[in-house]
């Protein structure tokens, strides 16, 4: 092969890809759903208790809990792929809508920890 | 600029516009708005392999501003803006080493395309959780630049332009 270079440049990014997978991987059950606007978190909810939240207000975006995943499922941002990306119920996972900055998270029990004093303290 | 360079312009954004929409029409999950396969990158490979840099440069904008004002919106511009000058600077620069052949190039800059947006990305909501998303984007991103570096490699080759 003239170009031995290229074997780096394809199995670089697919090594950074299996790392990457191996340490964001879910963290086990989720617990909460914490919400964050521009990286200021705005609200955190039981995964296990259904609700409906209004996040926002002339900018918004629908939050529906329900049987232990949440999901947007309506929101006023143009693109609707916070929408489309459905339900989400594993620790790590999130809904992200960038038009409104917005940030759906869930989080295990023992995860964010940190955030829970700062954001108001949940035992 | 002569009526043939027009021409070979012309001909190239056709096919970005082309590419781009069959881009749509594949159904893949969009979690971040502008993140795709990157197929258009196809006529910026061969304008870098084969007009002068300038015109890559041009295509590359170009087909920026048409995707986003055509499939899009004026939102997700900046993100792919992002992403395409990130890209080609990593293209250009590969390149210039002269150890990497169209495929390898074509793969770093589809690499370095989502890394652009992922990064905006970050930035824009000031969170790091975008990055969960990102191992997928790696992948699909090899894969995608995989499959337009031999699609490239053979119209660098053939295309008489
Ligand atoms: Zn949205």
């Amino acid at each position: 092969m003239k170009h031995r270079c290229d074997l780096l440049v394809i199995l670089l990014p697919l090594l950074a890809a299996g790392l990457l997978f191996l340490l964001l991987r879910p963290s086990g059950a989720g617990q909460y759903v914490l919400v964050t606007v521009d990286g200021a978190e705005v609200g955190r909810y039981p995964l296990h208790e259904d609700r409906t939240v209004t996040i926002g207000e002339a900018d918004y975006n629908i939050l529906e809990i329900r049987d232990g995943s949440a999901a947007v499922t309506d929101a006023n941002c143009g693109d609707h792929t916070c929408v489309r990306t459905g339900q989400i119920r594993r620790a790590g996972e999130t809904i992200i809508c960038l038009p409104h900055r917005l940030v759906v998270k869930i989080i295990g029990g023992g995860e964010g920890t940190v955030d829970a004093v700062s954001g108001g303290g949940i035992a | 600029m002569s009526a043939r360079t027009v021409a070979r312009f012309a001909l190239l954004t056709a096919l970005a516009m082309v590419l781009s929409w069959v881009e749509v029409l594949l159904p893949l999950p969009t979690i971040i708005p502008g993140v795709k396969l990157g197929l258009t990158n196809l006529v910026v490979l061969f304008a870098l392999y084969r007009l002068e840099t300038r015109s890559a440069w041009c295509l590359s904008i170009l087909r920026v501003l048409l995707v986003a004002f055509t499939f899009g919106n004026a939102f997700s511009l900046w993100y792919s803006l992002a992403g395409a000058i990130l890209s080609l600077l990593v293209m250009m620069a590969l390149k210039a080493t002269g150890k990497f052949s169209v495929t390898g190039v074509s793969v770093a800059g589809a690499v370095c395309h989502n890394l652009g947006q992922i990064l905006v990305a970050m930035a824009v909501l000031r969170s790091a959780a975008v990055a969960y998303y990102y191992p997928a984007l790696l992948l699909s991103g090899t894969v995608a630049g995989i499959c337009v570096g031999l699609a490239g490699a053979v119209l660098v080759r053939r295309i008489p332009l």
